[in-house]
This record gives structure tokens, C-alpha cells and sequence, in this order.
């Protein structure tokens, strides 16, 4: 049961390393999509930071460098501050994540009601460590604190869609149930 | 009136009606106004009902169960059977374990609360009810009230085992209200404390109304909020700000989700009144953004509340102004801590600063700001519309009013229950929560989080109060409230916040930052079995032993902020209450509650085994050997207590010591 410490949280690899070769369309894409974010932040101040950082990772999926570069230049700031920002929060990642974006709970309520099991499941049926995306880009895994649904412990949530008393051994079929949605 | 309200869809309220009896403006001959004011009140009161009514429990925790799917089949047996009726989602009561709960109200008779209802369950549950012949197995209690005739055979909401020995102020509206419509909640004299304070009182006659009730915070370490108002309001400064503190990091804590998801205007109410008191006009609510439902549902109502002019300039022609922003947080447990949440709003790293200078003197932008928690505020209109005295009537000496504690883990009847102060434990497990499912022991209670500490079952006649909680060595903490049964290990549970807290130390101070690692290091050397260890780690495993606790009492006197100096508590108050646990882990090299694997010795029962060879092919180091179709053992020196042949095996053979 060596589940922890192994960076469960921000086990997003090191900042500019995700950035998947895209075509260059897409890429003309998404900076559009940042433009319009900072758009809607005209002549903003450092506590505008954070907002725009969970925007840009809103309409991206993730922080890529160049979108970190750009916001930086937006708001006169160092890359290095926004960086350091970006790097303290859970919520920020530099890796793209999958289709299906996987949450196991490890709550205390849900400890005691051993999600440890239940995170060991899901890596099991995902072949992947937390914090990492499957190959074929369909399904991430990531660890959350407490998503507050103590109630119903062991949670689990994919794409914010909530599991309710996961038993280890219903995880792949849950898993599966989205994998089948896409194939339909 | 003119013709246009007339037609006005049923159920909204006459605004300047409202608006009249909320400043006091209201004269002799507005009676007939007064009056239809007061029937659309009680209309959306739904003291009775003209049509039939369904109430969905929408929030996380009911959606989570299934909730969605059962307001798809409510609404679809509504339009089948042809039903004029209505179907309204409202918030969590608080029953998690009965979710998802469905709630239906004929005309003339008593809201019926049914538990349990998946969407196969509708057409028994809601045509049931319909049909007059509600399921009494789904049933779980009725609102009575007069005017209402109540079914027979089924208890009052007051009657019922979960509510009975509860006091619900802060939860009043929650799952009882449509948390989307500000109407439903001036209906039920909501912004009238508000309304009142800013037309008849003081900012420091607020704090002394405060101050006399008793309130303290109730974030975890029970300040006064009246003291702390009342610097800030002393303090020179031209902009002064509230802070409202929804970033609810502690694991096994859901109350400011419940109460934001399902009375989001009691919030916005309480953080006007507060706002007033210290002389704020700009406000923000700090909100995990790990709360999707409950941000969408703040902005919608700070939408309303701005729509009806209870947040904005000049409001309700007082000359006061108030602005609330949303900031979400970005998932940084620390940032619970109330100057790390500063920063948190200025754009930096969430790291707390050292104090003073005190928030309430120099806080946001270097400006005075008060920073509250969500239960806090949400208690002023209450407080505000009942009087002090009633406020301080209720809980004890030193702890004024109710707490509101999510209760979960090893108990039957998990959820979100309020309770007056002085309350003991033992009645919040076992009278609230309905005891330890499935027979198991009763082993303790974790109360505050990462924060707090374990309560034995020798301690649960502990009442629920500041003091007597810090004396047991847990303290209130935000509110969550874990129960633990015989197969919780305390070792692992205090490895489990250990690790919470040396993954979320912020880095700032080397107290937190080095030491909580190094209890994790020496916790995870104490379950980790013999043929695991290396060198000198076992020489290690007793020396870190002997420093555990010399080692927490540095981190409590030397760490920066609070979260810091109480990141031992959990291994303190485990090794307190549960010593022996410890030193079985350490001498005999066993845990008695199974949690910890790498203790277990694993054998094979040959009686049971028929040598059927799975568990040989699923061992992953190849310690299991026997010839087909004869009993197979385990050579203990290779076995790495992985747990992988009890899995495999379908002859229950395997044991386990």
C-alpha cells in the first residue's frame, strides 16, 4: 500500500514539458482563445493573476508555456512570478489532460472508508500513475483533497460527474462505462 | 397596482411592497398592499400549497447519488399522468445517507420527505403520493404544520431520529427552500435583519449586539468576532474590506458547501450585516474551486440580491454601499489560513505573513480587513433578527449558539447536522448518526480536520464547546467530524494527515515544512515490515520513535502560522488516546486493525486450499509454491504482504495475522 508521497497532488511534471506537437491551426486556435480571455481583463493588476490562470486553463486544458509568456506580458509582470504563482496552486497543470478526467477523493471520510483502494484501482485500470494521462489521451488521473461529498464516501468524480460508495472493484466498470459513451 | 402585476406569474413577490415593508415605509393605507404582500409570502412559504409539489435534492452530495436522474423521472410522470404540479429543486437537508431525497406536498396536506429515491423509485414514491398511498418504507418523516393535515403513521420532522436532538438556525433553509430564487428567501424574512440594522442601528452598536450574543468564530479557533469587528473599524483607513472564507480545504468537511449551495442569501445577508458593522464597501468570498455547483449558485444569487438592490450603491436609500466579488481559489489547502488567503486574492503564492501587523489593521492591499468564515457570517441574520439574548441562550458558558459539523465516515447516518453547544459527542454519533454500521466497535471520532485530534469512546461524553475540545486535545476546527470503527488503524490515520499536511505545507517556515515530513518519514518507518528494510533502518525506526514527540513540540512553538503550529495534533492526540496502537506497531510489529499491510503475516489454510494454483500465478514475487491439486504455502521471507493471493482466492484460504 505505498500509495503516498509520491506527489499525488502536483505531480504535474515540470512547467513548458507538456506541450504536445499540435497542428498549427489548433495552435492558432487556442491563442485566439487566450486573447479573447485577456480581452475580458483590460488593464489588470497582479490579483487579476489567479482569474486569468484559471481562465486561460479553462479554455486551453492546461498552461502551456507560450500562454504563460503571454499572460505574463498582459500583466507586466516577470515570468518568473507568474510561474512561481502557477506552480503553488493544485489546480494549475502544464500537461494536457484526457478526455475523461478522473478524480479519486482522499478525504479523510473516504480514507477511512478505503479509497486508498480505490486510487490503487483506478491506476490499475488505467495502467497510470496519478497525475498522468492514458496514451491514447482518453483518461487522466489526479488526486483531490476532498471534493465535500463526505456523505457518500469512497468518490470518485470523472469530468465532475459523481460516484457515489465506489467499491475498488466497481472502478473499471465505471471506467469503462465512458469509454464505451465515447465509442457509441 | 396596476394591471401588469396582476397577471404576475405565481409565486413572485410584489417588489415595492417588499421594498416599502423592508425600509419602513409602509403607512396605515398601504394595508390592502401589505396585504397581498403577505399572501404571496406565504405562497412561496408554501405554508400550503395549490399544486401538487415535488421537492428534488439538487446539491453535490444528492446529485452525486443520483439525483439528476431522478428529477428527469419526476418531471416525466408529472407529463404522462397529465399532473398539474410543480417540481422544485432545492438544497441538501442534510441526510446524505438517505439520498437522494425526493419531497412531495398535496394541496391541504403535510410536506411528506421520502429517502432513497433513485429514478426507479419515482412512480412508486411520487405516484404513490399522488394516488394518496405513499410507501411507508421510503417514507422518513412529514413537515406538519397547521392548516395541514398530516399522513398517518408517519413521524414529524421533529420526531425523527436525525433531527431530534438538532437545532437548525444556520441549516434553517437548506433543503427546505429553492436556493435559486432570493424570493423563497424573503418570503421566509430574509434581508429584513439586514434592512433593519442599516436603518435603525450603528456600525459599533452592531459590534456591541455582537459582542453581547457571544459569537465566535467558528472557522476553528473561536476568536470573538465582535473584538476583531471592532478593530477594524477603529482602524484609520479609507477602504476597508470583508473577507469571506468559503476556501474549505479541511478533508471531511462539507457545512459552507451545504449552506452556499443551499441558502446561498444567507450568506450574502450575513456578509452585509458584517460589512456594515466594520465600515466595508467592497466584500469578496474566497470559494474553493473544487465547488462548482456552489459558485455557480453564488453568483447567480449576488446577481439577484444586486437585481433587488440589497448589494450595490445606496442601498435601500441608506447611503451605504457594498460590493461582493467572487474569488476562487486555486486548490491550496493553506490558503485556508486567513493571511495566506490575502495573498491568495492579491495574486501571489498563498503564503501566510508573520502578525502583526494584525489583518483587522493592515490586511488586504495593506488596508483593514476582517476576514470570516461561512458558518460565521451566516449566523448574523439570525443572530440580528432574533436579538442577542436569544442567540446566548442557547449552548454554554464560554460557547454561544449552534455548530454545524458534517458528520461521516463509520457511521449510519451520515450528513450535515447543527447542534446547540454543549451537545455531547456521544449524542451526535449515536442519537444523530444512528451509531457504527454493521455491528463493528465503536473506536473514535476525528473532529477539526488536520487540525484537530481523535476522541476516544472513554471521551465522547466531551461537550461540543471551544474550551472543553481543546482540553481533550482536538479542537472545533471547521467542522468535520470522521467516525472511526475497530478496522481504522490510528497509526495509518495519523500517517494519512501527516501526509495531507507535509504535501500542502506551504515552504514558507522550516518548522512546518521540514519537520511534518520527518513525522511522515518516522510514521512510515514504524508500519513498514522488517524484510522492507535496509541497513540501518530498523536502529532508525527506534530512534525516530523516541523524537516523535520532541519533534511535534518544536513544530507547535516554532511554526509561523496556525495551521502550522497545530500540524502535530493528529499524531499528538492519536499517540495520547491510542499509545498502545503504537506500541504494538512498534514492538510487536502488528496493527490490530488489518489497515496497515506490510504488518500482516500471510499463510494458507490447507484444510480449505484445494490447490487450485491462482493465487501461485498472481503472486507478484513468486512466494507461493505447492504441486496442482495439493494445498499451497507461502514462503514468508519472499512475501510482500501485497494482499494479491487473499484476492485471488476463491476458497476464502488465505489467512491473514
Amino acid at each position: 500500500m505505498k500509495v503516498q508521497n509520491t506527489g499525488e497532488q502536483k505531480g504535474a511534471g515540470l512547467p513548458g514539458i507538456g506541450e504536445s506537437a499540435r497542428s498549427e491551426k489548433q495552435g492558432a486556435k487556442v491563442e485566439g482563445r487566450i486573447e479573447e480571455v485577456l480581452s475580458r481583463h483590460p488593464g489588470a493588476g497582479r490579483d487579476s493573476l489567479i482569474p486569468i490562470l484559471q481562465e486561460v486553463q479553462e479554455a486551453e486544458g492546461h498552461l502551456s508555456r507560450e500562454s504563460v509568456l503571454r499572460v505574463a506580458r498582459h500583466l507586466a509582470l516577470p515570468p518568473s512570478k507568474v510561474y512561481g504563482v502557477a506552480t503553488f496552486y493544485n489546480q494549475f497543470r502544464f500537461q494536457a489532460r484526457g478526455t475523461y478526467n478522473v478524480q479519486v477523493c482522499r478525504g479523510t471520510a473516504c480514507h477511512v472508508k478505503g479509497s486508498a483502494a480505490v486510487l490503487d484501482a483506478a491506476k490499475r485500470a488505467l495502467k497510470i500513475e496519478t497525475g498522468e494521462t492514458t496514451r491514447d489521451g482518453m483518461f487522466s488521473l489526479e488526486v483531490v483533497a476532498c471534493i465535500g461529498a463526505c456523505g457518500l464516501a469512497p468518490v470518485i468524480a470523472v469530468n465532475g460527474e459523481f460516484h457515489a460508495g465506489v467499491a475498488p472493484e466497481k472502478v473499471a466498470g465505471i471506467l469503462n462505462s465512458y469509454k464505451r459513451r465515447t465509442a457509441a | 397596482m396596476n394591471a401588469a402585476s396582476e397577471t404576475r406569474r405565481d409565486g413572485e413577490l410584489p417588489r415595492s411592497e417588499m421594498r416599502a415593508v423592508l425600509t419602513g415605509a409602509t403607512r396605515k393605507a398601504d394595508e390592502v398592499r401589505v396585504k397581498r404582500l403577505e399572501d404571496a409570502m406565504r405562497r412561496l412559504r408554501r405554508d400550503d400549497v395549490e399544486r401538487p409539489t415535488v421537492f428534488v435534492g439538487t446539491g453535490t452530495c444528492g446529485l452525486g447519488a443520483g439525483a439528476g436522474k431522478t428529477l428527469a423521472a419526476v418531471k416525466e410522470l408529472l407529463a404522462t399522468r397529465g399532473v398539474d404540479g410543480d417540481v422544485v429543486e432545492v438544497g441538501c437537508i442534510g441526510l446524505c445517507a438517505s439520498e437522494p431525497m425526493v419531497d412531495v406536498q398535496l394541496p391541504g396536506r403535510a410536506r411528506l420527505s421520502f429517502g432513497g429515491v433513485t429514478a426507479k423509485h419515482v412512480a412508486e414514491v411520487v405516484g404513490g403520493t399522488l394516488d394518496g398511498s405513499p410507501p411507508a418504507d421510503k417514507a422518513l418523516y412529514q413537515f406538519a404544520g397547521a392548516g395541514r393535515a398530516p399522513w398517518d403513521g408517519i413521524p414529524a420532522q421533529g420526531e425523527h431520529p436525525f433531527f431530534r436532538p438538532q437545532k437548525r438556525w444556520v441549516l434553517k433553509n437548506c433543503g427546505i427552500i429553492d436556493p435559486a430564487r432570493i424570493d423563497e428567501y424573503l418570503a421566509g424574512g430574509g434581508y429584513s435583519a439586514f434592512a433593519r440594522t442599516i436603518r435603525t442601528l450603528t456600525p459599533p452598536e452592531v459590534c456591541d449586539l455582537v459582542e453581547r450574543a457571544g459569537l465566535r468564530g467558528r472557522g476553528g479557533g473561536g476568536f470573538p468576532a465582535a473584538s476583531k469587528w471592532r478593530t477594524a473599524l477603529n482602524s484609520p483607513g479609507d477602504r476597508k474590506y470583508l473577507v469571506c472564507n468559503a476556501d474549505e480545504g479541511d478533508p471531511g468537511a462539507f457545512m459552507d458547501r451545504a449552506v452556499v449551495e443551499g441558502d446561498p442569501h444567507r450568506l450574502l445577508e450575513g456578509m452585509a450585516i458584517a460589512a456594515y458593522a466594520i465600515g466595508a464597501s467592497k466584500a469578496y468570498v474566497y470559494i474553493r474551486a473544487e465547488y462548482p455547483l456552489a459558485v455557480a449558485r453564488l453568483h447567480e444569487a449576488i446577481e439577484q440580491a444586486r437585481s433587488w438592490g440589497f448589494i450595490g450603491g445606496d442601498i435601500l436609500g441608506s447611503g451605504v454601499d457594498l460590493e461582493i466579488a467572487v474569488k476562487q481559489g486555486a486548490g491550496a489547502f493553506v490558503c485556508g489560513e486567513e493571511t495566506a488567503l490575502l495573498n491568495s486574492i492579491e495574486g501571489r503564492r498563498g503564503m501566510p505573513r508573520p502578525r502583526p501587523p494584525y489583518p483587522a489593521v493592515s490586511g488586504l492591499f495593506g488596508k483593514p480587513t476582517i476576514i470570516n468564515n461561512v458558518e460565521t457570517l451566516a449566523n448574523l441574520p439570525g443572530l440580528v433578527a432574533g436579538g442577542a439574548d436569544a442567540f446566548a441562550a442557547i449552548g454554554t458558558a464560554g460557547s454561544k449558539g449552534t455548530k454545524v459539523f458534517a458528520l461521516s465516515g463509520k457511521v449510519t447516518r451520515t450528513g450535515l447536522v447543527e447542534v446547540p453547544m454543549g451537545t455531547t459527542l456521544r449524542e451526535i454519533v449515536y442519537a444523530v448518526g444512528g451509531g457504527v454500521p454493521d455491528g463493528k466497535a465503536f473506536k473514535a471520532v476525528q473532529i477539526g480536520g488536520p487540525s484537530g485530534g481523535c476522541i476516544p469512546e472513554s471521551h465522547l461524553d466531551t461537550v461540543v464547546d471551544y474550551e472543553s475540545l481543546k482540553a481533550v486535545g482536538a479542537m472545533m476546527g471547521s467542522g468535520g467530524l470522521v467516525v472511526m470503527d475497530e478496522t481504522t488503524c490510528m497509526v495509518d490515520l495519523a500517517k494519512f494527515f501527516m501526509d495531507f499536511i507535509q504535501r500542502e505545507s506551504c515552504g514558507k517556515c522550516i518548522p512546518c515544512r521540514e519537520g511534518t515530513r520527518r513525522m511522515l518519514e518516522i510514521l512510515q518507518r514504524i508500519t513498514r515490515s522488517r524484510r522492507n528494510e535496509h541497513d540501518s533502518d530498523a536502529l532508525e525506526r527506534f530512534q525516530g520513535v523516541m523524537y516523535l514527540e520532541r519533534l511535534a513540540g518544536v513544530i507547535q512553538d516554532t511554526s509561523l502560522c496556525g495551521l502550522g503550529q497545530s500540524a502535530p495534533n493528529p499524531v499528538l492526540s492519536t499517540l495520547r488516546w491510542f499509545r498502545e496502537e503504537y506500541e504494538e506497531h512498534v514492538f510487536d510489529r502488528k496493527c490490530r486493525a488489518g489497515a496497515c499491510t506490510e504488518l500482516m503475516t500471510f499463510s494458507i489454510d490447507a484444510a480449505k486450499c484445494n490447490g487450485c494454483s491462482l493465487c501461485a500465478r498472481n503472486c507478484p514475487t513468486a512466494a507461493i509454491l505447492g504441486a496442482p491439486r495439493s494445498p499451497h504455502y507461502v514462503v514468508p521471507d519472499k512475501c510482500i504482504a501485497c494482499g494479491q493471493c487473499r484476492t485471488e482466492c476463491r476458497h476464502d484460504a488465505v489467512v491473514v495475522a
